[in-house]
């Protein structure tokens, strides 16, 4: 067993793992997080995708012991405090992004890493920044749709919060 | 499926690296990003006795400019190569290959001295190490040497490192004079992996080709350079016709695989096409 201390969705764990579990693993079985989903189990899907010190990876294919001394945020730390969604759970909602769901806690969790790095992302750049992420379901039509404009809510927030003084029109 | 039970080791420094590889038994496996490695345990086709993790040797990430070469440490990630601006100003080459490589997950983690390590003949950056002339510096118990490319990818996932030997840094000599550079890659569906793809570094003069170095991913078990087209575009002139005729020349001496994904001749008819596209971009035609 080797200890780890790891910060999951705001909150600190220290915890004995064998060096063998996966995070994904970690998180769903020892912490009962299980948002995060396993869909292939081999680094292809995405369904499993986590940000690790805010960058999205997939937590099959990393061990619970790499991510000691470090920060993740599965889909279940997204949302405020007073349950109101975040924009790329609203969006997704809103635009149709999902059907049986089981491909959006990954997707949501790489679309808001990609929107990090391109706030305002073409229709290509969308479908190249989710190219790790598989959907049986929507044809990626409304996926995409949902991943614009949950940018652009993004980018109107930030807007406001950085340049706009409350209450100042847009 | 889990990875079979190991002793894990995550030394901070180089030296510490080397005696937890020497101390670690019969079977040691060194995790770098583990976007190959972890899969490949998952699967239980590795199952080694200990695994000594380089994520904690922060002396191993990195980018730095020295007189004669930029110097690539072995951790740093795919995603920190896309963003580092000595790499765009000298080897864009190098930026532009693994932009292609997986997709923005495996990137976070997956690390330039993993993937070459790794010598996967579909990996993308084994070419491109090849046709830059990058230099590979080994540590082991023997102490350190370097490897030019040429050495390093011996066969099909096998590189000259020893047992108890770590990757620790590649070196990419400075080119002098007006370098163009290209990654053409050719694949089927998004984040797949090169089918076959070439790397084009060439350099022009007045409007003449003076220097051409062509890398070939996927065309045997270890990345090859395209020698008879570099000989045939030396001192042509840079036109359509010029490196089409240089370019018919790609496949010879190569020995590309049959698999799901092509056959062998299917391939040799790509490396073609694909050295024409890339040789033109990188001509700035
Ligand atoms: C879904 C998916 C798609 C991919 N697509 C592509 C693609 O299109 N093109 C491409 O090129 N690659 C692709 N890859 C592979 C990716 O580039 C990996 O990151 C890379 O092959 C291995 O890097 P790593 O840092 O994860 O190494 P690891 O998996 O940690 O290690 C790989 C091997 O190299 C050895 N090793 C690692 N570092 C060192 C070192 N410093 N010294 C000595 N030995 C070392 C390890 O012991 C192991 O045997 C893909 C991977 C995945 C999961
Ligand atoms: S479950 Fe991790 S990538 Fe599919
Ligand atoms: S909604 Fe079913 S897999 Fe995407």
């Amino acid at each position: 067993m080797t200890q780890i201390s790891v910060r999951v969705d705001g909150v600190n764990y220290t915890d004995d793992v064998e060096p063998r579990t996966l995070l994904v693993h970690y998180l769903r079985e020892q912490l009962g997080k299980v948002g995060t989903v396993v869909g292939c189990d081999t680094s292809n899907c995405g369904a499993c995708t986590v940000h690790l010190d805010g960058e999205a990876v997939k937590s099959c294919s990393v061990l619970a012991v790499q991510a000691d001394g470090r920060a993740v945020t599965t889909i279940e730390g997204i949302a405020q405090d007073d349950g109101s969604l975040h924009p790329m759970q609203k969006a997704f909602h809103e635009q149709h992004g999902l059907q049986c769901g089981f491909c959006t806690p990954g997707m949501i969790m790489a679309a808001i890493d990609l929107v990090h790095d391109n706030p305002d992302p073409s229709e290509h750049e969308v479908r190249e920044g989710i190219e790790g992420n598989l959907c049986r379901c929507t044809g990626y039509q409304n996926i995409v749709r949902a991943v614009q404009a949950a940018a652009a809510d993004m980018r109107g927030a930030a807007h406001a919060t950085a340049t706009e003084p409350a209450g100042a029109p847009a | 499926m889990i990875p079979a039970p190991f002793d894990y080791a995550r030394p901070t420094t180089v030296a510490e690296v080397l005696q937890a590889v020497a101390s670690g038994g019969e079977d040691v496996k060194i995790l770098a990003g583990g976007q190959s490695l972890i899969p490949v345990m998952r699967l239980r086709l590795a199952a080694p006795e200990t695994v000594v993790d380089l994520g904690g040797v922060a002396e191993l990430r990195g980018v730095r400019e020295e007189e004669d070469a930029i110097v690539i440490g072995a951790m740093t990630t795919h995603s920190d190569v896309l963003s580092d601006p000595l790499i765009a100003a000298n080897a864009p080459l190098i930026a532009e290959a693994t932009a292609t490589v997986a997709d923005r997950q495996v990137r976070h983690l997956g690390t330039f001295g993993g993937a070459l390590a790794h010598a996967d003949p579909a990996g993308d950056l084994p070419a491109v190490a090849l046709a830059l002339d990058a230099e590979f510096v080994l540590v082991g118990p023997g102490g350190r040497r370097t490897v030019a490319a040429g050495d390093f990818f011996v066969d099909y996932l096998t590189t000259a490192l020893q047992e108890g030997e770590l990757l620790v840094e590649v070196r990419i000599p400075t080119l002098a004079g007006r370098w163009g550079m290209h990654y053409e890659k050719f694949n089927r569906v998004a984040q797949a992996w090169s089918i076959v793809a070439v790397a084009a570094a060439v350099r022009t003069e007045n409007g003449h080709i003076a220097e051409a170095r062509i890398g070939l991913t996927n065309m045997g078990p270890t990345p090859l350079r395209a020698a008879a087209v570099e000989a045939a575009l030396a001192g042509v002139d840079a036109t359509d016709e010029a490196i089409a005729s240089a370019a018919a020349h790609a496949a010879e001496g190569t020995s590309p695989s049959s698999d799901l994904n092509a056959q062998a001749d299917y391939r040799r008819h790509l490396a073609q096409v694909l050295t024409r596209r890339a040789v033109r971009a990188a001509a700035g035609l």
